[in-house]
């Protein structure tokens, strides 16, 4: 059991650090998409959805290409003395920031939509900065759109497979996450260690959906009286 | 720098088909109503004073340039406080830290009026702890208010502050309104588009249509120009400033003395010597040649015939008519007009059938 437990834990912190990653980036680009009249707001924003409609060996392929020693970026950090990203922890962040980028700037886009112009406005005529507008108006109006993301991204991290496959392998304590961990022991018919991580996962997922619908209806409720 | 405390605004702004352009001098005290139709640019006016829209030209502000070619300070940093139309409190922070809000981002030496005084101006101590959605619609409006003045602006303005609230609201906040107005020494602006808001609030008019200004001046001085559009509506009048004189206690009278004349009004409790406003319909006054007591009505002045212009129906007039030095119109048919051969300096007496006492 202790290769599970590892493999428990390497998905548990595979997915906080890139669910961290992911919220720091993602809300200035959500927040621009949500904002901004710029053209290339649409462009910006179906590169962001991709990872949603392609399938992830497609992402995995090309990152592996580009990550490689052959890659332009493969080529860079090696110069950098960094080694080669595909087939480590780190690359396996990089290859997740991107695949679930649009599960924390959809949700974070949607709720600075919301956020009503107006009360930036009100926030300005009290004296606030622009800075000082988005953490005290901006972030907490759209609190529950960052549950959201966080909650979305995390899990979504922790299902991923075919990335995973494509750029991080098999080994165990650096790349062997969950899902893969279960695809092997299903290949080499290990079915009770399966059924014991697939279950896991199983009520994992629901008991976190659940909880995020919870929170989520209590939230929007707070907020329609508001209105 | 200068000595110059007004403040000048020359700006210009095109939306759409939609012009405005604007060369306003304005008083520093007292209440400024920015007064005209829906849609003739009277908030866009207002929000580009703040800085909330950007238009084109130059505003200089107790002498101190707030915009012009170079230089645009934004909103943050000028130094007024802006009441908008409808709520605009945070709906995540309590009346409290609503109130606190903008009062902590102003710093310590520049605040004139605390979190106390504006608490009790505005009758909100015992609000404080509540959340926005637990407020009527008049006591979010006046929350606004004293989260405005807790900035200490050096003016204020304020959007309709009154037309999202239904008449029982209205009536609750108007007092509060009336109240500031004495307390505070800084200039206001008023945007509205109802007479009665006009009547009452008003030191100075600013009257706007299509985007631009068609006259400005006192109160009483523009309210009876015969020449601006409105002025032929059904409820065109003049608003008199007056001072409680007397007391009539059997019939529950009071005198209100004004520039030229007394008017007896409705007994409603204020103190002899206060001042008052009347606002008196053009319609609610008839003309007499004689002096008659057979009659119901109460308030019967002399007057010497003014100007008198058409209005938009052929069969109606409106004469202006002085009272010593305070003009008052009158709205009668033509025929009336002609019977009576009302000529400019003719002595007539006028018979005024309500007053309505505005504050």
């Amino acid at each position: 059991m202790n290769a599970e437990w590892q493999a428990v834990w390497l998905t548990f912190k595979l997915a906080s650090t890139t669910t961290l990653i992911l919220l720091i980036i993602g809300t200035p680009i959500a927040w621009w998409l949500a904002r901004s009249r710029h053209w290339l707001t649409k462009p910006v924003a179906a590169l962001v959805a991709l990872p949603l409609v392609l399938p992830p060996t497609v992402l995995g392929f090309y990152l592996l290409l580009l990550l490689g020693p052959q890659g332009p970026v493969g080529r860079l950090t090696e110069s950098l003395g960094l080694g080669t990203l595909p087939f480590t922890f780190e690359g396996l962040v990089l290859a997740s920031v991107l695949y679930s980028l649009p599960f924390t700037v959809q949700p974070l886009q949607n709720a600075f939509e919301n956020v009503s112009g107006r009360m930036l406005e009100v926030a300005a005529t009290l004296r606030a900065t622009p800075w000082d507008r988005f953490f005290t108006v901006a972030i907490p109006l759209a609190r529950s759109g960052f549950l959201t993301a966080a909650v979305l991204s995390f899990a979504h991290t922790i299902g991923e497979f075919g990335v995973v496959l494509m750029i991080g392998g098999n080994i165990p304590g650096e790349t062997r996450v969950l899902s893969v961990a279960i695809y092997d022991q299903v290949e080499t018919l290990q079915y009770d260690n399966a059924h014991w991580l697939a279950a896991g996962m199983l009520v994992f997922a629901f008991s976190v959906l659940m909880c995020l619908y919870l929170i989520n209806g209590r939230m929007t409720r707070g907020e329609q009286h508001d209105l | 720098m200068t000595s110059d405390n007004r403040i000048h605004i020359q700006l210009c702004k095109h939306l759409g088909a939609f012009a405005l352009d604007v060369d306003l001098t304005l008083p520093d005290r007292g209440v400024s109503v920015l007064f005209g139709p829906s849609g003739c640019g009277k908030t866009t006016l207002l929000r580009c004073i703040a800085g909330l829209t950007r238009a084109d030209g130059v505003l200089t502000m107790n002498g101190e340039v707030w915009q012009d070619d170079r230089k645009f300070l934004p909103v943050h940093q000028r130094p007024l406080a802006y009441v908008f139309q409808e709520t605009s409190l945070f709906p995540h922070l309590s009346v409290q830290q609503n109130l606190t809000y903008g009062y902590r981002r102003v710093p310590a030496n520049e605040r004139h009026v605390s979190l106390d005084q504006a608490t009790e101006w505005l009758g909100l101590q015992t609000l404080l702890a509540r959340m926005p959605d637990r407020l009527s619609g008049g006591e979010r409006q006046r929350v606004a208010v004293a989260r405005a003045l807790l900035t200490s602006p050096r003016l204020l303005l304020m959007d309709e502050p009154l037309s999202a609230l239904d008449e029982a609201s209205k009536r609750d906040i108007l007092p509060y309104l009336d109240q500031l107005h004495a307390r505070l020494a800084i200039p206001v602006l008023y945007v509205t588009h109802s007479r009665d808001e006009l009547a009452r609030v008003a030191d100075h008019v600013v009257l706007m249509d299509q985007g631009r200004i068609l006259a400005t001046g006192g109160l009483a001085d523009t309210l009876t120009r015969l020449d601006l559009p409105g002025s032929q509506d059904e409820d065109t009048g003049v608003v008199v400033e007056a001072t409680i004189a007397e007391r009539d206690r059997e019939w529950h009278l009071a005198r209100a003395d004004f520039s030229g004349g007394q008017l007896w009004v409705k007994d409603t409790g204020q103190a002899l010597g206060s001042s008052i406003r009347l606002r008196i319909l053009a319609r609610d006054v008839s003309v007499a040649l004689s002096v008659h007591d057979d009659h119901s009505i109460l308030n019967t002045l002399p007057a010497t015939v003014g100007e008198r212009v058409p209005t938009g129906h052929p069969a109606m007039t409106l004469v202006k008519l002085m009272v010593g030095q305070t003009p008052v119109l009158s709205r009668l048919t033509a025929l009336s007009a002609s019977n009576l051969a009302l000529e400019p300096g003719k002595r007539v007496w006028l018979q005024i059938k309500s007053v309505a006492l505005l504050d």
